[in-house]
Formats: structure tokens, sequence, C-alpha cells
């Protein structure tokens, strides 16, 4: 039994690190709590659906399908409105991806309508449960879910680490002003960065749409772990992959010990305690945090 | 105040009062007698939804006390509107309280005590750190009153009943008009002295530059906490007016999209200015109406006309992303460029730009 709350926790988790590596990719690039970054989840996995249920059968294809056309979708957003907002109060812009959210909100309303849509269905394939030693039951799409989570995230961290544009988009977030004195196209870099996190959060939206179902609503979620980011320090993956496990089992915990409506509480009780305690999170910058 | 123009002030209490201009004077009363005589012509929707803006200017007026002028960022909005109309509710159903002010005050003094907490993290933290853990208050205020309404168990939400004045009984739309106006009314104006007083002016000193207010002598601690407090009251008075005016309190209505409406309300019409937010909060209240009456007014093809929340939507937040990108200070400031326009006239430059 325990052994099944541990994989609970891994698979919510591994939910949690992908969503919170969208918004770290971003605010490392342009400062910006990305408040569209549900959204952006939410699209990925529409277009995912809309694939499937336009022929596409291939399940691999579909996915990568799905997740370049939300990247092209953030990197524009990106290029449309967050560029020319260069120099106004951050406060400014992160109203305006507020703004973006009621946008893309509204729009997959308009298209796709409200109703619950299930894409694994109109791909015709199944969800089976898998059975891992312990006796611990997960679902097919779950144990996807983690596979992805740590290959993404361990190939975001090589590729930022030891390709050149990797290295370009590091400096290009460190220091704007002298990346682009060296040379570096910034506004290319940051576009990346933009569609590289709709890639993490389009992830798990396609995960969450194919596990549970697919509504505009889902988009919510990605509010929710917005608390995972904050808590492992807005510019670090691995803090917030660490956030990610803390938060998941501080949630499970609760819902199974405590009050099943605490779940959507319990992560911003670990944003407060963070804020009080720690408020850089767990691995980010401590000097450019704004302290009174 | 005005640019360019020879405006000649002959006394100090001419050029401390709010009408310095007969002209001003002029307007404001034509102004007066349109808003007073209005019910009289509008018809029972059109002043329904003059109600619905006079609750929104206060709340936004609240909201830019705190965030145009104090220069805290907080994102609690729909946490303080739920307590107090929860506060409300609990007053009318556990207590049996009906007359309105004893009510109204009740939620604007739990507003006050809630205002003391969301303001305590601004002594430790800024900027975006302070916006999230306001988040958090809402998302833990929020949870407080959904769980009192499952204890409840009609998870629908409470009944409020119609505000009473000893005797006299608020019932229908115009009745409510004029109530409604002058309690907007006096809040605006006592935001208009309170910003020209010397917590108005501290407050600023504290946004534009905190450090250097503090140099000045303006204890930080203090103001800050004061614009925490007056705040949330004025939220939470406008959530429980805002509770008796729907006749009715669920917790599914304080949704962060109601922060986010507030928020847009201050940005829209012009943050630090008190005729911004009146005039943010008439066009985003009624934003969604006029959505509504263009679609109809045109011919339209038969698929939008079944979405149209999804139009109001999308507008909504199109208005927004616009407003951020052509002009960032606001409303206000178009009508500023409008004004020193005819100041000027016939002249077009502005030689130097006071305000």
């Amino acid at each position: 039994m325990d052994a099944q709350l541990a994989a609970q926790v891994v698979v919510l988790a591994s939910f949690y690190s992908l969503v919170g590596t969208g918004y770290v990719l971003v605010y490392r690039a342009s400062r910006v709590l990305n408040f569209a970054n549900g959204e952006l989840m939410m699209l990925a996995a529409y277009f995912f659906f809309s694939l499937a249920v336009l022929g596409q059968r291939l399940l691999p294809l579909t996915v990568l399908m799905a997740l370049v056309l939300a990247a092209v979708l953030a990197a524009v957003i990106y290029l449309a409105t967050v560029r020319p907002m260069t120099g106004y109060p951050v406060f400014s812009v992160v109203l305006m991806t507020v703004g973006l959210a009621i946008v893309l909100r509204g729009i997959a309303e308009l298209v796709w309508r409200a109703q619950a849509r299930y894409p694994l269905e109109a791909l015709h394939l199944p969800n089976r449960p898998l059975t891992l030693p312990a006796g611990v039951t997960i679902t097919a799409v779950e144990a996807a879910e983690v596979g992805a989570a740590i290959a993404f995230i361990g190939g975001i961290l090589a590729f930022l680490r030891l390709a050149g544009i990797g290295v370009q988009m590091r400096a290009a977030a460190d220091h704007p002003v002298l990346a682009s004195q060296r040379g570096i196209n910034i506004h290319l870099a940051f576009a990346l960065s933009w569609g590289l996190a709709a890639v993490a959060a389009g992830i798990a939206g396609l995960a969450f749409a194919a596990n549970v179902r697919l509504e505009p609503n889902i988009a919510e979620q990605g509010l929710r772990a917005l608390a995972v980011p904050l808590a492992g320090g807005l510019t670090s993956i691995p803090g917030t992959v660490i956030a990610a496990l803390i938060v998941a089992a501080s949630e499970n915990l609760a819902v199974r010990y405590a009050d099943p409506l605490l779940a959507g509480v319990v992560p911003y009780f670990v944003i407060l305690a963070f804020i009080v305690l720690r408020p850089w999170g767990l691995l980010g910058e401590k000097e450019e945090l704004e302290r009174v | 105040m005005a640019a360019g123009s020879g405006y000649l002030y002959t006394s100090y209490t001419r050029a401390l009062a709010v009408l310095d201009t007969t002209f001003k004077k002029q307007c404001l009363s034509a102004l007066a007698t349109a808003v007073i005589l209005f019910p009289l012509v509008g018809s029972n929707y059109q002043v329904h939804l003059v109600n619905l803006s006079f609750i929104a200017v206060i709340g936004a007026l609240s909201q830019n006390l705190l965030i145009g002028y104090a220069g805290q960022v907080s994102l609690g909005f729909a946490g303080l509107f739920a307590a107090g109309g929860f506060t409300a509710a609990l007053m009318v159903k556990e207590l049996g309280f009906s007359a309105f002010l004893p009510v109204l005050a009740a939620a604007s003094a739990v507003g006050v005590l809630l205002g003391v907490l969301i303001g305590l993290p601004a002594l430790r933290v800024k900027g975006l750190y302070l916006a999230i853990s306001t988040l958090a208050l809402h998302a833990v205020i929020i949870y407080g009153v959904s769980e009192y309404q499952h204890r409840l168990g009609g998870s629908a939400g409470i009944v409020m009943p119609k505000p009473s004045f000893g005797p006299i009984v608020i019932n229908s739309d115009r009745e409510w008009y004029y109530l409604l106006g002058a309690l907007a009314t006096l809040v605006t104006l006592a935001c208009i002295n309170l910003t020209r007083s010397r917590v108005g002016r501290a407050w600023q000193a504290i946004r534009d530059r905190d450090i250097v207010a503090a140099a000045c002598g303006i204890p930080l601690l203090r103001y800050k906490s004061l614009a925490f407090v007056v705040s949330s009251g004025l939220a939470a008075m406008a959530g429980a007016v805002d509770a008796y005016h729907a006749g009715f309190v669920s917790a599914e209505k304080y949704s962060f999209l109601l922060t986010v409406q507030y928020l847009a309300m201050v940005v829209v019409g012009g943050l630090g200015s008190i005729l911004g937010s009146v005039l943010g909060a008439f066009v985003i209240t009624l934003l969604p109406f006029i959505i509504d009456f263009i679609v109809h007014a045109f011919p339209t093809p038969e698929r939008l006309l079944i979405s149209v929340l999804q139009l109001q939507r999308i507008a909504f937040g199109v208005v927004i992303v616009c407003m951020f990108l052509l002009e960032p200070r606001g409303l206000v400031a178009l009508w500023e460029r409008v004004k020193t326009f005819f100041q000027l006239w016939p002249f077009k430059f502005v030689v130097a730009r006071v305000r």
C-alpha cells in the first residue's frame, strides 16, 4: 500500500516537474512568470486530440507534431506580445500573460467546446494498467509520463550545458545585454526558451489528457503547479524537480490522512512556508531576490 | 495641473481644491445631474448594469490604492471579496442580523483583520514573491469558505436578504442605484482625499522608491501595513455589498478570474489614478454586455451566436493584452492626451509637460 502511495507521488511529481520546467524556462528567459503556461499545456493536448481526430494514426508522430505545434505557438506568442513589452515593468508583462491566458482559454472553448474529450479513444488505443513489483499498479500513460519527464528534463539539462545554442540560451538569460554584445541573437534564444517551455508543459498536458480527460479547464492544473517552481527557486530546473517531489508528497499525504478538499491548498501552504523560511527557494539564486 | 495654458491661482485654497477651475465644477455638476436623472430615463436592465459598475468601482479603488498608489502587488482580491461576502452571509444566517450598515461594518472589520495578515509577507518580501504569497492567502481563504459551505450541506450557496435600514427596505434596481451610487461616490471622494493627504503621499513615495522613502522618515512598516489594511477593508466591504446585491453567496464565484478582472480594471484604467479606476471599473464591467450587444446587433453566423460567452472572454483578454501593448499607462493617459490637446488648442506642441 505504501509502495502504491510512493508510485502516486512519483507520477504526480513528474507532472509537476514538467509543468514547473515550463515556468522556469520562461522565467529564466524573460524574467516573467508566465500565467499562460497552463493554457499552453492545455492547447498542446488539444493539438494532439485534433491530429488524432483528423486521421493521424501513428502515436509517436502525433505526439511529436502536437508538441512542435505548441512550441511554435509559444514562440509566436513571445515574438508578438512579450518582446514588444521589453522595458516595461515586470508586473505589466505578468498581467499581460494573464490576459493571454484568458484569450487562449476562450479560443480553446470556442474551437473545441467545453465538453470533456478522450484523445486515446480517438486513437483507438487502450490505457492498460501495469503491475509493477511490490504490488504497485499504474496506468501505461502514467508510466510513459514518468519516463518522458526523466528523459525530457535530463535532455534539457544536457542541452543547456553542452549544445552551442543551449549555452547561448543560458548566456542570454544571465545577462541579455552582454550576450547580445557578443553576437548572440537573444530574441531567438528567448523564443526558443518559450518553445521548449511549451514542449515541457505540453508533455504534461498530453499525459494528463490521455490519462484523465481533456477539457479547457485542465489549464487550472497548470496554475496549481505554479507552487512547484516557486518552492524550487524559479531559476533552477533541478530545484523544481526536488520541489515537485515535496509538493506531490505533501499533497498525497494530505489527501490520504486529512481532507480531500485540501488537495488544492497544500501547494500554497508549501509556498507560504518557503516564503517565510527560504524565500529564494530550494536552489534559487539568492542575490536576485527582491527582499525588504 | 494644466499644461501650457495660463491658469492662475490667486490663493492656496484655490490651488489645493479638488475642483480648481470653474469649468471642472460645471462639468462635474452636469455629470452629477446626469447620474441622478439616469434611472428616470434608462431601462431596468441599464440601471442594473450601472449598479454592477458601481460595485466594481469600490473594488477597483481598493486595488488601486494598494497597487497603484502604495505599489504593493497583490493577487488576493478575490479572497478578500469572498471574506466580505461570507462575513455578510454569516452575520445574516448565523447571527440573525438584518440591518445593512452593521453587516457592512462587520465585513469591513474582517477585511481589516485579514489585511493585517496579508500585509505580513509584505514586510519581508516584495514584487513577485509578495504577489505569490497573497495568491496563497487567497487559496487559503477560498478553502476556508468552501469548507464552510460544504459543512452547511447545501453546496449551492447562501441566500441573502434584501438590505434594510430600519423600516426602509431596498427592493428595486432603482433603489439599489441610489444606494450604490451614494456608496461609490463616498468611497471615491474618500480615496481622492486619502491620496492627497499625508498617507497617500507616503504611499506614493514608497511606491516610487522605498529606500528613499524610509530615508525621508516615512515608517515603511506602518504605511505598508496601512495600505493593506485600508485596501482589504474596502475590498471586503465591496464583497459584502456585492453579496447583498446578488442576493446570493457561493464559494465558486470567487475564482482567480475575479482577481484578474479587478486587476484589469485598475490597469486598463490607469495605475495610480482614481479617475482611471472609475473608468476601468465601468469599461471592464460593461465590456461583456457591449460585446453581447454587438454580436446581436449585426448579422452573425449561428456558430458564433451560441458561443457569446467565449467571445466575451476572448474580447476581454484581447482588450487587456492590447491595452498593455499600446497604452500601458491606461485609459486615463488617453484622456490626458485629449485634454492637453484642447488646452493647447490651436497650438499643437507642449513646451514643458507638467503631468
